[in-house]
Order: C-alpha cells, then sequence, then structure tokens
C-alpha cells in the first residue's frame, strides 16, 4: 500500500486559488484545524468553502481567504453564532449559498454517487430557494408528479477531514460520537486529505475500534497527515473534548480588530509547531 | 420506572413560577405524539420534553443532543449512564429521521410571523445582513417534514413580526401556495412565549391567542405582538402543571434551577 503520509504545508502546496474546498466535522466538532491553520498561513486566496460550518469557515474568512461560502449554518455549539462569519456578513465581504443542513448532504451524495442533482423536499416553500435563484425545481416523472428541489451535486476539488486514527495509506477511523459527513465530503473531492491524531499501523485500527468505526476507505484518500491536537480547539471525543476556555477566547478576541491582532500574534502568526506550544503554555498559564 | 400510587397532591398555585407554567405549555406540545423522536433545543424545551415522557407521553424518544437516545429522565447538563442507551442517531439518522416524518422539533426563532414563518437565519437584507444568526440550519427541511413548534423566551414586537426577513421555517401561507406534500405535512403546533400559548387556529391558520399564562393579560400579549392577533371573545389562562410534573421539573430534571435563568416574568 502506498505510503501516504505528508505535513500540512505539503498539504496546501497541493491547493490553488479559486479551488472549492469541502471540509468535515460539524460546527465545532472535530475539525481538521490543522490544515485550515496551514491555509491561513499559505498565499492561497478566493477558494469557495463547503462546511457545515465552526471556527474553520470563521478562520479563514478572518484571514482573508474566502470568496464564497456554501452552508447551512457557522456555529460554535457552545457559542451559537461565529463572530468572524457574522462580521465578514454584515460587511458584505463574502458572498454566499445558504441551503438547509440536509441539502448539503444531498449535494455531497450527489457529487460522490456522479449524479447531476438529487431530489429533496427541504427547502420547498422557504426563502433558500429565493436567496439561490440558481436552485431548480424537479417534477418526479411518476404519476404523483411531486414537485422538488433539484438539488445540484457539490463536487469539490478538495477535501479536508480529521479523524482520529488512520493508517499511512488512509484508511481513517473515527471513534468518538459521529461520523458526521467526512465520508461524503472526502466521496465528492477530487483529492481528499485527512489529518488525524495519531497514524497506526492497520492492524491496530480494529484493536481500537469496532470495524463499523473505519469510515474512510484508502482509495478516497490522497493524503495522511498526523496533526497530534490538530483539531484544536474543537472536540475530537475520545481522544479531547473542545477547549472551551479557548474557543471563549477566540470569541473575545473577535469582537474587536485590535484584540484579534493580539490573538493573531499569540497563536496564528508561527507554524503548526509554535500553535501548539503557545496553546499549551496558555493552559500552563491558566493552571496557575 | 416506579409505580408510583395515585395520590392528586393539591398544586398551591402561588408556589408555581412562570418559567413552570411554560415548561407545561411546551410539554403540551408533544401531547399525543406517540412513538416520534422529540427535538427539543433550548432550556424550557428540554426540561419540557423530559417532563412530557415522565409523564402523559411515555413513549416519545429523546436524545443527548448529541447521538445517543436514552431511556429514562435525567437532569439538565447530566449524561446518562450507558445502559439507559436504546439508539444510536448521528446527525445523518437525525435527517433520515426527519425526512420519514417521525419528529417533532421545539425550535427558538428570532423572528415568526402571523403565518407561522420563522427565521433563524439573518436579520435585514439578506445580501448583506444588519445581523447575521446562525443560518437557516435543518428548519426548511423540518417544518415542510414533520410538526414544528416555537419557543419564544421574550414575547417582544421585535420576535413577532408583520413579515420576516428571511423565511427559514415554513408557515402556513408559504405551505399553501406550494401545495402538495408541503401542504399537506407542514404543522406548526404551537408557540409558547414567556406571556402566552399561540395557536395557527384563526382564519386561513392566521396566529390566534390559546391561553395567556397566570398574571398576564390580553392586552399584554397583543401589546407585545406586531400584527393584528386573531384574539377570541374568550381567553383561558394556562394550565398549572401538575404535582407530578412539578416534581420531576424541579426534583429530577432541574434541580439547579436552570429554567429561571430562560424565563424572566
Amino acid at each position: 500500500m502506498t505510503d501516504k503520509r505528508m505535513t500540512e504545508d505539503e498539504v496546501v502546496a497541493e491547493l490553488r486559488s479559486g479551488m472549492t474546498i469541502g471540509i468535515g466535522g460539524w460546527g465545532s466538532r472535530r475539525k481538521p484545524m490543522s490544515l485550515v491553520r496551514a491555509i491561513c498561513r499559505s498565499d492561497l486566496q478566493d477558494l469557495t468553502i463547503v462546511s457545515y460550518g465552526g471556527p474553520d469557515v470563521g478562520l479563514l474568512l478572518a484571514a482573508g481567504k474566502v470568496k464564497h461560502l456554501v452552508f447551512g449554518f457557522v456555529s460554535l455549539d457552545s457559542v451559537p453564532l461565529e463572530p468572524h462569519f457574522q462580521a465578514a456578513r454584515q460587511n458584505g465581504t463574502v458572498t454566499v449559498s445558504e441551503w438547509d443542513e440536509g441539502m448539503l448532504q444531498w449535494g455531497l451524495y450527489a457529487a460522490a454517487s456522479r449524479l447531476s442533482f438529487l431530489p429533496l423536499r427541504s427547502g420547498l416553500g422557504s426563502d433558500v430557494l429565493t436567496v439561490n435563484p440558481d436552485l431548480k425545481r424537479v417534477t418526479s416523472p411518476y404519476e404523483d408528479a411531486t414537485e422538488y428541489v433539484a438539488v445540484p451535486a457539490l463536487p469539490l476539488d478538495a477535501a479536508l477531514v480529521h479523524l482520529n486514527r488512520a493508517d499511512a495509506a488512509g484508511n481513517g477511523q473515527y471513534l468518538g460520537p459521529d461520523a458526521y459527513f467526512d465520508d461524503l465530503f472526502c466521496g465528492a473531492a477530487g483529492r481528499a486529505y485527512l489529518s488525524c491524531e495519531r497514524v497506526v499501523p492497520t492492524a491496530e485500527l480494529t484493536a481500537a475500534g469496532p470495524v463499523q468505526s473505519l469510515l474512510i476507505r484508502r482509495s478516497e484518500v490522497a493524503g495522511v497527515v498526523e496533526a497530534p491536537n490538530g483539531a484544536h480547539f474543537t472536540t475530537c471525543e475520545p481522544d479531547y473534548g473542545r477547549d472551551e476556555a479557548f474557543q471563549r477566547e477566540y470569541v473575545q478576541a473577535a469582537r474587536d480588530p485590535e484584540t484579534w491582532a493580539a490573538f493573531h500574534d499569540r497563536y496564528l502568526s508561527g507554524d503548526e509547531q509554535a500553535y501548539q506550544a503557545a496553546v499549551t503554555a496558555n493552559a500552563l498559564e491558566a493552571v496557575r | 420506572m416506579s409505580v408510583q400510587t395515585d395520590v392528586r397532591t393539591e398544586v398551591d398555585p402561588a408556589t408555581v413560577t412562570r418559567a413552570e407554567v411554560c415548561i407545561a405549555a411546551c410539554a403540551d406540545a408533544w401531547r399525543g405524539d406517540g412513538e416520534i423522536l422529540a427535538s427539543p433545543m433550548m432550556t424550557v424545551p428540554t426540561i419540557a420534553a423530559r417532563t412530557a415522557r415522565a409523564t402523559f407521553e411515555p413513549d416519545l424518544l429523546l436524545s443527548d443532543g448529541e447521538s445517543r437516545l436514552y431511556t429514562g429522565t435525567w437532569a439538565i447538563g447530566e449524561t446518562p449512564p450507558l445502559d439507559r442507551v436504546e439508539g444510536y442517531v448521528p446527525f445523518r439518522r437525525i435527517f433520515d429521521i426527519l425526512w420519514s416524518g417521525k419528529r417533532h422539533v421545539m425550535m427558538s426563532p428570532s423572528q415568526v410571523d402571523r403565518f407561522g414563518n420563522a427565521n433563524i437565519s439573518a436579520l435585514g437584507e439578506f445580501a448583506r445582513p444588519s445581523r447575521q444568526l446562525l443560518g437557516v440550519r435543518g428548519a426548511p427541511g423540518n417544518t415542510v417534514n414533520h410538526p414544528t413548534s416555537y419557543w419564544i423566551p421574550k414575547h417582544s414586537t421585535r420576535v413577532f413580526v408583520e413579515h420576516v426577513d428571511m423565511v427559514a421555517g415554513v408557515g402556513y401561507d408559504r405551505a399553501r401556495a406550494e401545495g402538495g406534500d408541503v401542504e399537506r405535512d407542514v404543522e406548526i403546533r404551537r408557540v409558547v412565549t414567556n406571556l402566552a400559548v399561540l395557536d395557527f387556529s384563526g382564519p386561513e391558520r392566521a396566529m390566534r391567542l390559546a391561553s395567556v399564562h397566570p398574571g398576564v393579560t390580553v392586552d399584554q400579549v397583543v401589546e407585545a405582538t406586531g400584527f393584528a392577533l386573531d384574539v377570541p371573545a374568550e381567553v383561558p389562562e394556562s394550565r398549572l402543571p401538575t404535582a407530578e410534573e412539578l416534581r420531576i421539573i424541579r426534583e429530577v430534571v432541574d434541580p439547579r434551577g436552570l429554567r429561571d435563568k430562560e424565563v424572566r416574568a
């Protein structure tokens, strides 16, 4: 099996400005944050981001990387509203396709299944169809002639997901409460990049969890990044929960440009190692 | 579940708080629903759903808001033991359930209008909102697939508006215009607020005042509503929780009194 291990920066080197990139996880849960931080450090721009959004979307917006956003929500879960997302929408610095959560799933599934659209009831009657005039309806060709939303496929140039474990070939395993839609993001993508807490020998995967926890097949994966604490500050159960104190600090800092600049200097001005060191130093400080 | 002897203790109305009246009113939203998934979002509806199941609606399915269905009754903020897990409902399966229709959600929109259209997305012009909220989330799908109720902790003309800025949750006028499955399945069961209970049995399914909470006048509700509310000649008072419901609320589900943080009245 091909060894697909690479670094965050090597993943980013394979991406291009203007690409459509899907990000796995959900809200502030199991987000591939080390890959997101690497994009923030890069010279990539004008990205279209598809996400059940959390601080991944917030950080990319704050770094000015996003041209267009396809989403059903952007939330930090324990803090309902994402401050950078709010600012970007209220300042009109990003264009959006705001869809129902289920429509997003259908769009990814359609792309993964090489279909141009899938029919869905969700969206009918709502302003999702008004604010997205590109969305079309489809009528059942059968006797019922029911009308549906024709949810267009959401093909991705690249997908980024973070799992608990993977082997070097890209067999990925989740050990937490929910797979979210990570497998669909990978399936919908031309190239999928999987970061994980630990790269383990293949034989160790089934020792860590039931065979059903093997969510991602290596045939879907272009690159594997070992990223311990890589989902920080989002959840990565059971390896760690959300760093709520850090998330609060992030939210506070995002409220004005000066405090955000200080936050950026402290945590985001260096590489991933520097970020993790600053987070550890901060946690030690809090204990004292 | 323990077998209770049927000793009806009298409830002293003076001891019942507004939050507890709201919980009973929210619990009643799921009355008669049977074996479906009850999905409350905020504190008062969460207490209400658990209270409903512990008393008059024992077949409801309840999740931890994460990915597990649990049996029994547990406190806000607590995780029940593993041997009480009865099912696995990751988000993808929640979509399956909601598309099947076997769910009744209680959401808390920032705006709701006369026909039950609801906004959780953004305030102001959509292209550049004056205040960005969550996004539509699952509201478009929820409302056209299964019963939906709303919990409004602070009844005001800012929430109850003539027209919502963005229709995330579909109301009756939109459903009628859509026709078909949508018209058939949209059901906005009730709206519970800190002042009153409202339903949609007014003319053309417009919002009607169903009851006012003890200590609230009809005029107060009308004044706090930004559109012409359908008000029947006789408006009953919202019911008090039963003694058993109060015991569940106070001793089992919310011993820390979080309900009073969500309802101030």
